[in-house]
């Protein structure tokens, strides 16, 4: 095959793509993932959250007490034994607590990664195809929205107390119920991205590449979807957990199964309020309201991660980078003047 | 609408082609009644201001876009409502480079996954798709190696569109869409990526469809001319006739902004 001179030339006058001659090694590159650039809002929202899988996770393996351990009587007062006292049964609340933690969050997991591939899924088919299945999928999406989420969590919920099939009674069959309610926001947000990428150079240039439609989802699409995707699941993660806390709270909840929720219902079940019992209702509170921020600092965070505009410090950023260049320019000023009098 | 200025058997054809989009109130037609052939090894330039309907009628051509009305032939079939493996075997031999050399990437993909994606049907072997990556990219100027490691924010502008003619020549295209490809380039990448339709054209006998606002840009690459207007051909024929003799009011005005076209056009053949 032929090669082309003229071309070669003007590649020249472009400059090679690859340096010829060996470069003296420069500086150690960032690792990819430090481009990113994380603030310290990302940093405060991921300790917290890492504090409390910890305790959710690791802290049962070196506390003594197990939450089905019977410890003393209803409502006991903290102790330096058991830091938290007791609950209404007696079990210590610091290990009910742990269990009920972890429980929650393996709930928020389930259901939030289950309404995020739904929404995901439904979105990203909508909005690149588009025509009569974007209408019927977006049809879909908004019948689901109109239909109050909570009565439909009761309704189910309900339905799954009464079954015979133990694997649906307990925090998974819950977990499932609230991510199958809870993906039509995801879907019409990943929709409206799906179209806008869709209509992409790039997607044409795939097509002309034989891509076939899964393979340009896969592979042109979603990736342009990333960052958004991953802001939806942490939203949903932390919807998901305050589902659950609701629903358990009514006494929806997985029955025999400890929850955040739970614990807040069987609080005020056995009038733990009335009583002054804090250490039966407080605890739970505080951790609900911690991962709840914690998982709403974390997305805040990855906005301003994934959308440049919004970084924190880029004033601060932009005064030092100011500042660096009128301090070159002053030692230039003296050099000159410098020069100035040496031939004077 | 005048008939195609060609008699001889096209490779590409549309034959009165209408594009229209719904639009608040009722429609706009972005193409008319539009009639083009590509005859082989030739290059035709589709020239027009923006709004004329010459990337609507490139879309449609390469099936990209659905049209209202009209056929669109590939060497004498039909592939107006082609689909699937249909269209995607039409896709290998019609090729296209877009306006945008950056947008034009995946870019997630290095150069050289870029390059390869287009040839996973074909299972050739490691070292056959080396040599053929090595071969296109040579066809464009661009040295192989480590280039094809390199994802497209670490190339520039003119490299990125050269990237994007060898992914189009990687399929060994019949015919080649030029959609603005040069306008996003500086003037003079401008005059290296027109060198590379050009020898394209020469060497390997490429039909070029180059689409383009600058009708002087048209001039120095085309063997014949197309001008639109409103979604209207109002002008046709071989380059040197359009240029020395144009016989629309639009023509002429798109000529008598390029400045000193004439002379130039001495230069070059001189």
């Amino acid at each position: 095959m032929t090669n082309i001179s003229s071309n070669a030339v003007s590649a020249e006058r472009e400059g090679p793509l690859v340096p010829e001659a060996p470069q003296a090694p420069g500086p150690k590159a960032k690792p990819a993932w430090r481009s990113l650039n994380f603030g310290p809002r990302m940093w405060v929202s991921i300790g917290m959250i890492v504090a409390i899988a910890a305790l959710a996770f690791i802290g049962p393996l070196f506390y003594p007490y197990g939450p089905d351990q019977k410890v003393g009587g209803l409502y006991d007062s903290p102790t330096p034994e058991h830091i938290l006292g007791t609950e209404n049964f007696g079990y210590d609340v610091l290990a009910v607590l742990m269990a009920s933690t972890r429980n929650s969050l393996i709930n928020g997991l389930l259901a939030g990664t289950l309404a995020t591939v739904i929404g995901v899924l439904i979105g990203i088919l909508a909005g690149y195809v588009g025509g009569w299945i974007e209408e019927a999928l977006m049809g879909i999406t908004n019948i689901v929205l109109a239909i109050p989420a909570i009565v439909i969590l009761i309704l189910i919920s309900m339905s799954l107390q009464s079954t015979d099939i133990p694997f649906l009674k307990g925090i998974v069959g819950l977990a499932l119920v609230i991510g199958i309610t809870s993906w039509p926001w995801t879907a019409r947000a990943v929709r409206a991205q799906a179209s806008s990428v869709g209509t992409r150079e790039h997607i044409d240039v795939a097509k002309l590449s034989g891509a076939r439609t899964g393979g340009i989802l896969i592979f042109d699409v979603l990736p342009y979807l990333a960052s958004y995707v991953v802001m939806a699941w942490v939203l949903q993660l932390a919807s998901a957990i305050l589902a659950e806390s609701t629903l358990s709270m009514l006494g929806l909840g997985p029955s025999g199964t400890n929850s955040l929720g739970m614990q807040l219902h069987w609080a005020l079940a056995f009038q733990a309020v009335a009583t002054g019992a804090w250490w039966a209702f407080l605890p739970p509170t505080i951790v609900l309201t911690l991962i709840s921020f914690a998982l709403l600092y974390l997305q805040s965070s990855l906005d301003e991660v994934f959308n440049p505009r919004l970084r924190r410090g880029k004033k601060k950023n932009l005064a030092k980078a100011a500042e660096r260049r009128a301090d070159a320019a002053r030692k230039l000023a003296e050099q000159i003047e410098g020069r100035q009098e040496v031939s004077a | 609408m005048s008939e195609p200025m060609d008699s001889g058997t096209p490779v590409l054809a549309a034959s009165h082609v209408t594009k229209q989009f719904r639009v608040a109130g009722g429609h706009l037609t972005a193409v008319d009644d539009v009639s083009v052939e590509f005859h082989a090894g030739k290059v035709l330039a589709v020239v027009g201001e923006s709004g004329s309907g010459k990337s609507t009628l490139a879309r449609m051509l390469l099936r990209l876009m659905p049209v209202t009305s009209g056929t669109i032939t590939y060497q004498g079939k039909d592939v107006t409502h082609i689909k699937g493996g249909e269209l995607r075997s039409y896709w290998r031999d019609v090729q296209a480079v877009f306006q945008d050399p950056f947008a034009s990437f995946n870019q997630f993909f290095t150069v050289g996954h870029t390059l390869r994606r287009g040839m996973g049907a074909e299972k050739l072997s490691e070292a056959t798709l080396d040599a053929l990556i090595e071969t296109c990219l040579g066809y464009v100027g661009l040295k192989p190696g480590d280039a094809v490691h390199k994802y497209p924010h670490q190339l520039s502008g003119g490299q990125r569109q050269r990237v994007m003619i060898a992914r189009a020549l990687m399929m060994n295209p019949k015919v080649l869409l030029a959609d603005e490809a040069t306008s996003m380039l500086d003037a003079s990448l401008r005059v290296s990526a027109l060198n590379v339709l050009q020898d394209l054209r020469e060497n390997l006998g490429l039909t070029v469809l180059f689409i383009t606002h600058d009708i002087g840009q048209a001039c120095y690459l085309a063997d014949e001319v197309v001008v639109m207007e409103h979604g209207l051909v109002v002008e046709r024929g071989v380059t040197d006739e359009v240029i020395f003799n144009p016989k629309h009011a639009y023509t002429k005005r798109l000529l008598s902004d390029v400045p000193d076209l004439k002379g130039s056009l001495k230069v070059r053949e001189d």
